[in-house]
């Protein structure tokens, strides 16, 4: 919840990396990664598949633990308080855990409860976002009824219902169509407008241009960090596409 | 040549394809754009004679899927969305078994995926379920490529895949079209339609547009402008509520404005957003591209349930 977080002073990065390896035997999936993200930034998180994304994903989320290196989320070190950081943090992956067998006021409800909202705080929140997103009436669906767009809104709505510090994004928008995606990111400017900070993955690279900053891993490693505009300046580039695939390119085709 | 006429296809209550036509010529890399749900799969799967139509009939040169289904599948290779080979087979033993099935070797017909096949025959006596979804893709190609078909179908190949792997997966389709095979290929990606010769927009189980993607984009009908300003999220919002907007979205680094009027002033625009307090405000000539003319075509279509 909010009042967890009061420590956190404004200007200190709201995530911080310092040298974060992490070995599986003899694999090392992140190779001492630093950076930092700001309150309230859209920060894009992107790589090529098995660049190691996922992996300092669920560090960062408190899922697992770094082999060495200091990281802190919201505040907390993921060394000694992982659970701090889960309190502090909503999650929403690609294939999103909504039950589908219950309605989307029952799915709101239950993570409610996993997030120690008292049933007033609840009602109001579930109330106020389900207004904004006009699906107020339709409350009593069942989540299988609901087409893949609405799911992912629906998700997405359930993952910063109790306005945690961070939410994080995995792949949030695949297979949606134009319409929808772009509704979808309109929700994410909302909520960091509301000073939620947004931790993304993405494949679209149109939507790597949405973000205030965009991190490019490769075989382990941060190769690149900055904002869009100045990646496509630095690597002479028209798109993210095309910085992308200049960065990505000669690993992908080393590790095949 | 490929005939699609009039093909309907329902599920209980929900109707995946309706009254779909398309004409695709021999030789031709055609694309079928649309998000999930849209009815590409379904639609493939008529073709390729997996699926029997409710209305319609599917001509392949000569062949209706529906009663010559055995001839239809020798002159077919699928690739469906989902990784359906062996994954206790290695590589080797797949492609063998593949073209062993379709009464050929791998010897014969070995010129026509040699390019794809070289990248991952260093790894052929891996088994398919230990490869990354790169080598899974190209394994999943050359089998589908062992029989030497004349049409070549396949199911989002590059969904959920990176961009450097997607970018060299839509190489190996030209080099095949160069080879003569025809081929229909599904995808979400939007931005994949310019690799096509031609595309059908589909979204709801109907084709919204079906041309060259130059074609579709010159169809666009309105003024669209490039827009930014150091507030994106408050720009969009105030675009909302100018008098001239027919439609406002995020569109990369900046927003596409669409205007209704024809005629029309930058500097009006300018202002407009300077009298709302927006600094840094760029408004640039943009052509639209085959997503604004997908997002213009299929606007009206929203709905909440499944």
């Amino acid at each position: 919840m909010h009042n967890q977080s009061h420590e956190i002073n404004s200007t200190e990065p709201i995530i911080k990396v310092d040298k974060l390896v992490k070995r599986f035997g003899n694999f090392e999936a992140n190779k001492s990664l630093c950076f930092h993200v700001d309150k309230g930034e859209i920060f894009g998180f992107l790589g090529a598949n098995g660049a190691g994304k996922t992996t300092a994903m669920r560090i960062l989320s408190g899922l697992s633990k770094p082999t060495s290196g200091e990281v802190w989320v919201a505040g907390f070190n993921v060394n000694t308080h992982p659970e701090s950081i889960k309190k502090n943090i909503g999650y929403m992956s690609q294939k999103f855990s909504l039950f589908e067998d219950l309605t989307i006021w029952e799915n709101m409800r239950f993570f409610s409860a996993v997030y120690s909202m008292s049933k007033k705080q609840f009602k109001e929140r579930g109330q106020e976002l389900l207004q904004e997103l006009g699906i107020w009436e339709e409350r009593n669906r069942m989540v299988h009824d609901l087409s893949l767009g609405w799911k992912q809104k629906l998700a997405f709505t359930v993952a910063i219902m109790h306005k945690p510090a961070i939410v994080f994004l995995d792949e949030p928008t695949s297979g949606v169509d134009p319409i929808t995606r772009r509704q979808f990111w309109e929700m994410i400017y909302e909520a960091s407008a509301e000073g939620i900070t947004v931790f993304v993955t993405t494949h679209y690279m149109d939507e790597a241009e949405y973000c205030n900053r965009v991190s490019i891993m490769v075989d382990g490693r941060i190769d690149a960090l900055d904002t869009p505009e100045n990646l496509k300046k630095q690597f002479n580039a028209l798109n993210m596409n095309e910085v992308f695939i200049k960065l990505a390119r000669p690993a992908v085709n080393s590790s095949q | 040549m490929i005939s699609i006429k009039n093909i309907s296809k329902s599920f209980e209550d929900i109707q995946a394809v309706k009254d779909v036509s398309i004409q695709i010529e021999e030789g031709e890399l055609f694309g079928l754009l649309g998000p999930d749900g849209a009815g590409k799969s379904t639609l493939l799967r008529m073709v390729n004679s997996l699926m029997i139509p409710d209305e319609g009939t599917i001509r392949l040169w000569d062949l209706d899927p529906v009663k010559d289904y055995k001839k239809v599948r020798y002159i077919i290779g699928y690739m469906p969305g989902k990784f359906s080979l062996y994954t206790d087979l290695t590589i080797e033993e797949n492609l063998e078994f593949f073209a062993t099935v379709f009464g050929t070797t791998v010897e014969e017909n070995y010129y026509l995926i040699k390019d794809i096949y070289q990248q991952i025959e260093p790894f052929k006596n891996r088994r398919a379920g230990k490869l990354s979804g790169g080598m899974k893709q190209k394994l999943a190609l050359s089998c589908a490529l062992i029989h030497k078909p004349k049409l070549l179908v396949l199911d989002e190949p590059t969904t959920g895949v990176d961009a450097v792997s997607r970018a060299e997966f839509w190489e190996m389709l030209q080099s095949l079209k160069e080879k003569g095979i025809t081929i229909i290929v599904s995808t979400p990606y939007m931005d994949e339609a310019q690799l096509c010769d031609r595309v059908a927009l589909m979204q709801g189980g109907e084709i919204h547009a079906c041309d060259k993607p130059a074609h579709i984009v010159q169809q666009f009908q309105y003024p669209i402008r490039g827009v930014k300003t150091s507030n994106i999220y408050k720009a969009l919002l105030d675009l909302r509520t100018y008098k001239s907007t027919h439609n406002v979205y995020p569109f990369g680094e900046f927003l596409h404005w669409v205007s209704k009027e024809q005629l029309f002033n930058d500097e009006e625009v300018i202002i407009f957003l300077k009298d709302r307090g927006h600094l840094n405000v760029q408004v640039r000539d943009i052509d639209p591209d085959i997503e604004d003319c997908f997002i213009e075509l299929t606007q009206f279509n929203e709905k909440i349930n499944a």
